[in-house]
């Protein structure tokens, strides 16, 4: 049983929208991408779950506690949190409609972002070259593919950010830009959401362990 | 067997050599000569017809969310064919492997040909099948001109493609998994499985599984923000509804087949312990991985086919569907309840009496719902005035084959008794039971009921006909003796019995195929026939079953905008009322109507992708890194288009809406 | 509760193992239905009673389908035509509720049958009417699933078989089960349902024979090439009939110890029936830990260790002790070295398991400072975490013996 509303006579005006206008360019965009980011956010729940299931399965080789540089693993997060603020200064430059702002703070938080993925190789080749490697544990396996994945996605941010810094450059802070800026802050925050999860779980709790 | 030695490898074609093409088969020589015989005569067809360019142009560029519908029923009715060649070899294989005989296939072959027959049927032959539906008809049924996100769309259909054509080329270049169709650990593992059979199916699941999950986020977003002026939720036909609960089980679900193939994937590439016996790996994390993606995956395939169903009682039998409120309820509780269930596919590995009850009973909840919505259909039906046309004479197949195959499912959700039937030919019979019985059949009434929205012709009653006749009872031979067969302590996947007393059931089964295979006959011959009569099938109304939803509000085919005007809603049956009222069609004051623009983006980087997993299948490095670049670069470029729209002039709108007034007077509506 | 749930599928159980085979055709080797073991029977009858449970609604749904298919064609005018009519509380409740009583009353049985047919409880009955007595022990069964043929190892009798599984009537058998390399699942419809066999674990499984018979076996859970043949006969046999068995085992004067295990264990097909006099009594639990082959630290020591942590930076250096299937798949690997130890393993109540595990201990909170730093750049790390991590190493060095 559904509800009707129906009117009275069988006017065309009443069943048919005579006057409409088009749908405005992009209109559901935010809500595909908020839909992709929480398949996104599924994956990392799998590495997650993976990561508790097998993230004590040494292998009888090193554990967490032997492993991790909790100083830099905390500049590291230090990097990610900067870059979430400076994005939200490029997304208040961009409603303020000044280009050259957002370009800046975007590029502050493309350098944020390189930092931290550059802090994140070097802690990922210090661990490969003294021998734990993913190969090594089940437990290295799920760590590296974990942290990993999120690497990666800081990663394509990066890229993307480029990208769009290259098309802001052209086009200026068109419609179509803001709206894609709009969606790769929300991608960057989500990741810096996805990285205080790994911080605290794998590596604040790894300590603890 | 002799162990398997780690094949050649070179820098320039990493493991394939020509030692991949399997010379030494006969059954795959032969049909690789037949594919290329064929495949070379349509190249040259399409080439002396000069039809390469309309191809581009209309089909493989479109962002047509009817074309590509269309695309995907093709796709699918093609896959079906290659799907159903697996199964017929299986019967054959069974039926013959007696009294000492190996049958025709040896170990190596036949082990690929039961692993293709699943991974095909579900990935390439279900999946497009209810995926073409979605995007045909969701949005003519909500009103709206395309999808959310058209070129996603176009890019998602591309990537199925792709996926699909992977396994294709595993039949003739290398070999596919040996591993049953979920290629569970250790098995699948690089240690047991070193040869190149489980990367293409890793990587023929992942490419298309791109497509899938995006596919599903653009339905949803249809759904959600592109119904027509006054559709409420509650004012969404039932396969719209259907169609929106499948699409979010796809975003909820697929991402774990992705990241879980990945997880195998990096076992097999790069070596790491996530599912090995050794170094700490738990191949049972994989089992209740792949089957957290897999149970909702069959309600995927279900549900669109439940509102298909729905729509096809409610129409044939020219009245109300009944009780819309609870099968709006009953989809949803399908939908959350599918996550609950996961574990019974595995009761036997070992979890404790608390655990296997607690699924075993989420299991037979979701009997509840399912029961409500076949009752709804039973007394949608009564006091009807019900006209046996094909899509209604599939649907009473449907519900009488699908609530025996319901009964077996719960049967096998109680643990004591899964533990004698599991992985038995029982299993086997209960789930084609409800696959043939709800997706297939479903899939043909759907078939039968759009076409001629489709096409703008009806489909071939008398073909139709047979094919139905051959289908049902060869559907119960094939299926029956399968029951019996678990029930004798049989279980699945075997190549070779030693007890005589089986044979009579492999060959009544066997028999059962060869119907079957009668009935898929019938239907190409349908089609055939109704493509070549298809001015005496014309159908000019548009609405030739007397509909109730709104797809059937425009012409057939509808033009490339769908509506000149968008319908405004006012009751669950938008076009019964529409009609009900004689309410008149406008035919003045149109405007230019906003379009999306074709585009290859799609199909460029769906082909890139196919390449990139071909590399990595057989460890062509370079071919692999150079293809991920491509993939990168070709996506931001297509970012710097800006021009992805378009407004179909007014004129052509008049014109066209024109031609279908005079249409329409002739057809005398 | 019990009994009474226990005797309704019984009594409907046997009414249509009556009939079934009526109905198919004189079909009589519905082995599901009509086993010779206690367990397999009552999951039988569980398969029968949940069927008719639910033919109570199927049979009126398809009877009713069918019905109103004819009854309200549209050929028929004189039947009633109501197009508007699309709803009525009283048909949806019955259609809500119809099913969920069933569903209830399934559901209670499912809880109590699953509860009481557990697989890893041992059994409280052999046959209906007849206890267990606490002081009767279970005849042991080790079942180990290979590439591709089955392995029966008896430590109570200290004989083992390939590819033939006996038992004597009317005792109870307690199966240990594991495997070498893949996933199988150990079936013998005659005696009780199945159980997945898996490397590095072990599954249990309690049943019993009660009528007499040869039966079948096998894996029912596909494992590779060899799988279609993975086979074995299931002898139920009478007391004297078992301790003949038994005798022509001892009589073979075959020996199955770690060697002779490592060269069963590659891959074959179609394995012919084999008798051992003698088995390693270590031998199980040694493939439970994967650590048959010289040199291999068992699984149980392996997650002593990492229940302290782990080995820290020094299980870096050697890891050729923890290899199973990475280079040896399938009898594909080097041949075992003979001169490395062998690992003993003992059943875990017993191993030497190191002390505490950690949610013993308190948590040593400046671990959180960073610790993990200072050590690898070679400054002494702090005693606390030291301490335990050295502790750990040194507990768990396997205990190991000479070679024979």
């Amino acid at each position: 049983m559904s509800t009707t509303t129906l009117p009275e006579g069988n006017a065309a005006g009443d069943f048919y929208d005579l006057h409409e206008h088009d749908h405005p360019e992009g209109h559901s965009t935010m809500l595909g991408f908020w839909i992709y980011l929480m398949s996104d956010c599924l994956i990392f729940a799998i590495l997650f779950a993976c990561y508790a299931v097998l993230g004590t399965n040494y292998a009888a080789g090193p554990g967490p506690q032997d492993l991790f540089e909790l100083p830099l693993v905390a500049l590291n997060t230090a990097m990610l949190l900067f870059s979430s603020i400076t994005y939200g200064f490029a997304m208040l430059s961009t409603q303020r409609g000044s280009v050259g702002q957002t370009q800046l703070w975007l590029a502050i938080t493309g350098l944020f972002g390189l930092a931290f993925l550059s802090i994140e190789l070097y802690e990922f080749s210090h661990l490969i070259h003294i021998g734990a490697t993913p190969q090594r544990s089940a437990f290295l396996s799920a760590f590296f593919t974990l942290v990993g994945t999120h690497g990666l996605h800081v990663t394509f941010g990066t890229v993307w950010l480029v990208t769009l810094m290259v098309q802001v450059a052209r086009k200026g802070l068109i419609q179509a830009n803001k709206r894609r800026l709009m969606c790769l802050s929300l991608f960057w925050h989500f990741l810096d959401v996805i990285w205080i999860g790994v911080f605290t779980f794998v590596y604040l709790m790894g300590m603890l362990r | 067997m002799a162990p398997q030695s780690a094949p050649p490898y070179s820098p320039i074609f990493g493991r394939l050599s020509l030692d991949a093409l399997p010379l030494h088969e006969p059954i795959l020589v032969a049909t690789f000569c037949a594919v290329a015989i064929g495949g070379i005569a349509v190249v040259a067809l399409l080439t002396k017809f000069r039809l390469w360019g309309y191809l581009w142009n209309e089909w493989f560029t479109t962002v047509d969310h009817k074309k590509i519908g269309i695309m995907y029923m093709i796709l699918g009715l093609i896959m079906f064919l290659r799907g159903f060649a697996d199964a017929i070899m299986m019967r054959l294989q069974q039926a013959l492997a007696f009294n000492g005989s190996e049958g025709y296939l040896p170990a190596h072959h036949y082990d690929q040909v039961f692993t293709a027959h699943g991974v095909i049927m579900i990935f390439f032959v279900a999946m497009p099948f209810i995926t073409g539906f979605m995007n045909y008809i969701v949005p003519l049924q909500i009103g709206a001109r395309d999808v959310s996100f058209p070129f996603l769309n176009n890019f998602s259909f591309w990537m199925t493609t792709s996926g699909a054509i992977l396994v294709m080329a595993s039949l003739f270049i290398g070999e596919f998994a040996q591993t049953g169709w979920l290629a569970y650990p250790p098995l699948s593992g690089i240690a047991y499985s070193p040869n190149v059979g489980v990367d293409y199916y890793i990587w023929s699941l992942q490419i298309a599984g791109v497509g899938t999950t995006l596919s599903g986020i653009n339905l949803i977003c249809t759904i959600l923000k592109m119904r027509a002026p006054g559709m409420g939720l509650m004012k969404m036909p039932v396969f719209t509804w259907t169609s929106l609960c499948a699409n979010i089980l796809i975003v909820a679900s697929f991402p774990v087949l992705t990241a879980v193939l990945v997880l195998l994937g990096l076992d097999r590439y790069a070596h790491t312990d996530f599912f090995t016996n050794d170094f700490g790996g738990n191949a049972m994390m994989y089992v209740n991985l792949i089957w957290i993606w897999g149970h909702p995956e069959v309600y995927i395939l279900i549900l669109p086919l439940f509102g298909v169903f729905s729509e096809i009682t409610a129409t044939f039998s020219g009245k109300r569907l009944f009780g819309y409120t609870s099968m709006v309820y009953a989809t949803v509780c399908i939908t959350i309840l599918s996550y609950l269930v996961w574990l019974h596919h595995f009761f036997t590995m070992g979890s404790g009496a608390s655990v296997n009850s607690f699924f075993g009973i989420t299991t037979m909840v979701i009997s509840i719902p399912t029961g409500a919505k076949l009752f709804n259909w039973l007394f949608t039906m009564y006091r009807g005035r019900i006209r046996f046309d094909l899509p209604m004479m599939w649907t009473v197949a449907f519900m009488v084959t699908f609530t025996i195959g319901g009964m077996t499912g719960v049967m096998l959700a109680v643990p004591p008794a899964d533990f004698v039937l599991h992985n038995s030919l029982f299993l086997i019979a209960h789930f084609h039971n409800v696959i043939i019985g709800g997706v297939l059949f479903g899939s043909f009434a759907a078939i039968n009921y759009w076409w001629p929205k489709a096409f703008g012709f009806k489909l071939n009653e008398f073909w139709g006909k047979v094919s139905f006749w051959c289908w049902l009872p060869g559907f119960y031979l094939a299926f029956m003796p399968l029951y019996v067969l678990g029930l004798m302590g049989v279980t699945r996947r075997m190549r070779v019995f030693d007890d005589p007393s089986l044979h009579i059931w492999f060959i009544i089964a066997g028999l059962g195929a060869v119907v079957i295979a009668a009935g898929i006959g019938a239907m190409l011959i349908q089609f055939a026939v109704s493509i070549w009569k298809r001015e005496e099938l014309k159908d000019e109304t548009g609405d030739p079953w007397n509909g109730r939803t709104l797809e059937w509000a425009t012409s057939s085919p509808p033009p490339d905008y769908n509506f000149a005007f968008t319908p405004k809603i006012h009751s669950l049956d938008a076009w019964y009322e529409i009609k009900h009222r004689h309410v008149a069609r406008p035919t003045e004051g149109f405007r230019p109507i906003h379009m999306p623009s074709n585009t290859g983006a799609g199909i460029i980087l769906a082909g890139i992708s196919l390449v990139m997993g071909f590399a990595l299948v057989w460890h062509i490095w370079w071919l692999a890194i150079g293809g991920f670049a491509a993939l990168i670069v070709t996506a931001i470029a297509h970012t710097f288009n800006y021009k992805r729209d378009y407004h179909i002039p007014v004129e052509e709108v008049e014109a066209t809406e024109a031609e279908r007034t005079q249409q329409l007077a002739a057809a005398g509506a | 509760m019990r009994q009474y749930l226990l005797s309704l599928p019984r009594l409907s159980g046997l009414s249509l193992a009556a009939i079934a085979p009526v109905l198919l055709g004189g079909c009589s080797d519905l082995v599901v239905l009509d086993p010779a073991g206690d367990v397999a029977q009552q999951q039988g009858d569980l398969v029968i009673i949940s069927t008719l449970l639910m033919l109570i609604i199927i049979i009126p749904v398809i009877a009713l389908t069918l019905f109103f298919a004819w009854k309200y064609r549209a050929d028929n005018k004189e039947a009633r035509y109501e197009p508007d009519w699309d709803h009525s509380t009283q048909l949806e409740l019955v259609i809500w509720a119809a099913p969920l009583l069933i569903i209830i009353c399934l559901g209670a049985l499912t809880w109590v049958g699953t509860h009481l047919l557990d697989p890893y409880r041992p059994l409280a009955r052999t046959e209906p009417g007849v206890a267990v007595s606490q002081d009767e022990k279970p005849l042991e069964v080790q079942v180990v699933a290979l590439d591709w043929k089955w392995l029966f190892i008896y430590p109570e009798q200290g004989i083992a078989t390939v590819n033939e599984f006996a038992a004597p009537m009317d005792r109870p058998v307690s199966f240990r089960i594991t495997g070498a390399s893949v996933m199988n699942s150990f079936y013998i419809p005659a005696m009780a349902g199945q159980i997945y066999s898996m490397p590095g674990m072990e599954t249990k499984l309690n049943a019993v024979f009660n009528k007499p018979g040869d039966f079948v076996g096998f894996s029912a859970n596909y494992s590779g090439h060899g799988f279609s043949d993975m086979r074995f006969a299931a002898k139920s046999l009478t007391d004297d009939e078992f301790t003949n068995w038994v005798a022509k085992a001892k009589a073979s004067g075959e020996t199955l110890d770690r060697k002779t295990y490592l060269e069963l264990e590659k891959p074959s097909e179609k394995e012919p029936v084999h008798l051992y006099a003698s088995a390693d009594p270590e031998l199980f639990d040694a493939i439970v830990n994967m650590c048959v082959e010289p040199g291999k630290m068992c699984m149980h020591q392996q997650m002593a260790i990492d229940d302290r942590g782990g080995m820290g930076l020094a299980g870096l250096q050697k890891t050729d002790d923890l290899v199973y299937d990475k280079t040896a798949a399938r009898g594909t690997g080097a041949p075992a070295d003979w001169s490395k130890p062998i690992s003993v393993c003992l059943a875990p109540e017993k191993a030497n398991m190191p002390g505490a595990r950690p949610g013993d201990a308190p948590v040593a909170l400046d671990r959180l400072n960073g610790l993990g730093l200072p050590r690898k750049t070679g400054i002494a790390p702090s005693s606390s975490s030291d301490a335990l991590l050295s502790a750990a190493a040194e507990t768990v060095s396997a205990p190991t013996r000479s070679n024979p």
